[in-house]
C-alpha cells in the first residue's frame, strides 16, 4: 500500500514525462480491445449469419455426404421418411437437396451447386418465397455475388446442365427470379437456389434430400439414416479462419506494446540514474532495499494504471460508439473474403477481453519496470548518497 | 542526562578497495558516545567523519573492530534487523538536505513515520510538533523547490526528529548555509538536545558548529587525534 501511494506520488510528480508513457501505453491498451473485440464481433456475426443462412441449429446429413468433397454429392440423397416429413409439415426441419452442376452464363462455362430448397419454409433467411410456382419455367434465386461474378440480373435465363440419378447429362434453361444480399459467401458463391420440388423432378429425386436444416422447433433426437452435425462443427472452420485473423493482428497490438514497454524500461533506467540519491535517502529513512525496488516496479507497473484509467477516459466514448454504429467493412465485397463479413462490424467487448487485456498491460509494465529496478539491491547506500553512478 | 553510553566503537577499521590495492578510510578508532552527547567529529576532508557516521548510521559496516549502537553489532544486523534500526532509533540530516523533492513539507516529515504503525491522527501529531520544534508549521503544502536552503534543513531537521529518534546523525548540516541560517539550524538542534535528551553527532569542518559542540572529537587521516569535553560552548 505503501509502494503504490509513494509511486502515483513521484509518478504525477514526475509530470509529462510520466504522462506520455501514460498515453503510449493506453493507446495500445485501446487498440488490443478494440481489435480484439472487432475480431470476436465479426465471429459472432459471421456465427449469427451462417446459422441464419445455412445451418440453421445443426444440421443432418446422408452419411456419405461431405460439403468440401465434391464427389460425394452425387450418392448423398435419399428419400425422406414419414417421421421426417411430419417435422418438416411443422417447420421444424427443412430439406435441401444438393447436385452439381455446370452453369453457362454469357456462354461461359461456371461450376454452380444447385440446392433444393422447400418455398415455404421459415427456417434460413433465405427468401426462398420468391421462388414463383413452376409454370412450365423453372425459377432460381442466386445471391448477389453469383449475380454479378456470372453478369445475371431479375428475369435473365441461365442454362443449366447437370447429371441425373442415373448419370445421364440434361439441360435446361432456368429463369432468374430474384437476387438476395447475403453476408455469407457458401450460401452466395456459386449457389443456384431452386425449389426442392423442381430439382427432385430434374435430377429425378422425387422425395429425396441431401440434408435437413433443423429449425429451432426441432426437438434433437437421432433421425435413422441421417448424421447430425451441430453447429460447433459446423462452423469450426470459419471460426479458425477469423481467429487467425486475431493472431495476425496481434502482431500489430504486440509491437505498439513493446514500444509503449519500451517507452516505460527507459523511464525506469533513467530514473533508477537521475534518482541514487533519492534512493539513499530511502534506506537511510529506514525502507528495506526490497522495499525501494518494490517502490520502483511499483512506480513503472503504475504507469499501467494511468494508462487503463486514461485509456478509459478516451477509449470508452469510442468503443461503445464503434459498437453501436459499427465499423465500416462495404470494402470487404471487392476483397472477395470467403468468409462472412457483414457491411458493418459491431465489435464485442466482453468482461473476459477486458480483463485480460488489463492483465497483460499491467503484468507486462510491472515486469519491465522490475527489471531495471533490481539494481537498486546491489547499490551501497552510502555511494547512493553522494549521487555517484553506480 | 548524558550517562549510558549507545555508541561504543572498539578498534575500528574501515577499508575501501582501489583498484587492486585498498584505502584505509579509519584506522583503529575507539569511541564511546553517550546518551545526549552533542558530539562533533572534525577534521580535514577524507579524516574519515563520514565513514565513521554512515557505520554508526548502519549504511556502512566495519572491516575489522566492533561498532555497538543501543546493543546492536552494526556488523552482525541483517538488512532488515538495519532497516529497523535506522527506522526507529536514527535520524539522518545530509549537507544536501536530501527531501525528496516530490513531497510537500509534511509528506516529507511524514514519510520517516510511514513505516512504522502508527495512526493517522498520531502521525500528524507527531508531524505537526516536529514542524513546530523547527517553525515551518506555515510552510507545511510548499515543496521544497519553493523553500530556501534554510527552510529546506529544517525541513530535514523536522523529518529526522519526527519520530523521536535517540540519535541523529548530521553530515555536514550547515555546509551549504549562511551564517545566519546556520546559527538558526544549530540553535535548533541544540534546544531539541536539551529538551528531547537527542543524542546528535555531526560531522562538520564548520567553525560555526563547533562553538555548539560539546564534545570534539578531531580524526585525522582515520585516526582519533584528539577527543575533547568543550567546557565554554554555546550549549
Amino acid at each position: 500500500m505503501l509502494s503504490l501511494k509513494l509511486a502515483f506520488k513521484n509518478l504525477l510528480g514526475a509530470g509529462l514525462r510520466t504522462w506520455l508513457n501514460v498515453l503510449a501505453l493506453s493507446f495500445a491498451f485501446v487498440l488490443i480491445i478494440f481489435y480484439n473485440g472487432l475480431i470476436d464481433g465479426w465471429n459472432r456475426q459471421g456465427s449469427r449469419d451462417t446459422k441464419e443462412w445455412e445451418t440453421g441449429m445443426g444440421q443432418f446429413w446422408h452419411p456419405a455426404y461431405d460439403r468440401f468433397d465434391p464427389y460425394t454429392i452425387e450418392d448423398s440423397h435419399q428419400p425422406l421418411s414419414k417421421e421426417v416429413l411430419a417435422e418438416i409439415e411443422n417447420k421444424n426441419l427443412t430439406p435441401v437437396l444438393v447436385a452439381q452442376a455446370t452453369a453457362y452464363p454469357q456462354g461461359r462455362s461456371i461450376s454452380i451447386t444447385l440446392r433444393g430448397v422447400d418455398p415455404e419454409q421459415t427456417i434460413l433467411k433465405l427468401p426462398t418465397a420468391d421462388l414463383p410456382s413452376s409454370n412450365g419455367t423453372d425459377y432460381a434465386i442466386i445471391g448477389k455475388s453469383m449475380a454479378k461474378s456470372a453478369n445475371l440480373s431479375v428475369g435473365d435465363n441461365l442454362l443449366v446442365r447437370w447429371r441425373d440419378k442415373n448419370g445421364t447429362f440434361d439441360a435446361r434453361e432456368i429463369q432468374i427470379a430474384s437476387i438476395f444480399k447475403c453476408n455469407v459467401p457458401a450460401v452466395d458463391k456459386g449457389q443456384v437456389y431452386m425449389s426442392l420440388h423442381s430439382l427432385q423432378e430434374l435430377l429425378g429425386m422425387e422425395n429425396e434430400a441431401t440434408l435437413l436444416v433443423t429449425g429451432e422447433g426441432f426437438e434433437m433426437r437421432e433421425l435413422n439414416g441421417w448424421s447430425f452435425k451441430d453447429n460447433d462443427f459446423l462452423l469450426a472452420d470459419m471460426k479458425k479462419i477469423i481467429q487467425s485473423k486475431k493472431a495476425g493482428g496481434s502482431i500489430l497490438q504486440g509491437l505498439l506494446l513493446i514500444i509503449a514497454l519500451i517507452a516505460i524500461f527507459d523511464t525506469q533506467v533513467l530514473s533508477i540514474f537521475r534518482r541514487q540519491k533519492e534512493i539513499g535517502t530511502y534506506i537511510a529513512l529506514g525502507l528495506t532495499r526490497a522495499q525501494v525496488v518494490g517502490i520502483f516496479t511499483v512506480e513503472g507497473g503504475a504507469h499501467s494504471i494511468l494508462a487503463i484509467l486514461l485509456g478509459s477516459a478516451y477509449g470508452i466514448p469510442i468503443l461503445l460508439w464503434l459498437n453501436k454504429t459499427g465499423f465500416n467493412m462495404s470494402y470487404a465485397e471487392d476483397l472477395n473474403f470467403d468468409l462472412p463479413i457483414a457491411e458493418s462490424l459491431y465489435p464485442y467487448y466482453s468482461l473476459r477481453l477486458v480483463v485480460i487485456t488489463i492483465l497483460i498491460v499491467v503484468i507486462s509494465a510491472t515486469i519491465v519496470s522490475y527489471l531495471p529496478a533490481r539494481k537498486i539491491s546491489k547499490m551501497k547506500p552510502t555511494e547512493a548518497l553522494k549521487g555517484k553512478l553506480q | 542526562m548524558e550517562n549510558s553510553t549507545i555508541i561504543k566503537i572498539e578498534k575500528l577499521i574501515k577499508r575501501f578497495p582501489v583498484g587492486k590495492s585498498h584505502f584505509t578510510a579509519l584506522n583503529d578508532v575507539n569511541l564511546s558516545v553517550g546518551r545526549g552527547e552533542f558530539l562533533g567529529l572534525v577534521g580535514p576532508s577524507g579524516s574519515g567523519k563520514t565513514t565513521l557516521l554512515n557505520i554508526i548510521g548502519s549504511l556502512d559496516t566495519p572491516t575489522e573492530g566492533v561498532v555497538t549502537v543501543l546493543d546492536r553489532s552494526i556488523a552482525a544486523l541483517s538488512h532488515k534487523q538495519s532497516s529497523q534500526l535506522r527506522n526507529r532509533h536514527i535520524g539522518f540530516i545530509f549537507q544536501t538536505y536530501n527531501l525528496l523533492p516530490v513531497y510537500t513539507v509534511y509528506e516529507n516529515v511524514e514519510f520517516a513515520l510511514l513505516l512504522q504503525k502508527l495512526s493517522a491522527s498520531a502521525r500528524k501529531k507527531a508531524v505537526m510538533d516536529a514542524l513546530e520544534w523547527v517553525g515551518l508549521t506555515d510552510k507545511i503544502k510548499s515543496k521544497p523547490s519553493m523553500l530556501s536552503g534554510g527552510e529546506c534543513q529544517r525541513v530535514a531537521i523536522a523529518r529526522s526528529m519526527v519520530k523521536r529518534p535517540e540519535i541523529v546523525l548530521a553530515d555536514e548540516p550547515t555546509a551549504n548555509l549562511d551564517s545566519k541560517n546556520s546559527h538558526h539550524i544549530l540553535q535548533t538542534m541544540k534546544n531539541l538536545n536539551k529538551e528531547l535528551n537527542t543524542t546528535f553527532i555531526f560531522a562538520t569542518h564548520d567553525e560555526k558548529v563547533m562553538k555548539y559542540l560539546k564534545r570534539k572529537v578531531s580524526l585525522e587521516d582515520g585516526k582519533v587525534v584528539k577527543d575533547e569535553i568543550i567546557k565554554n560552548s554555546k550549549n
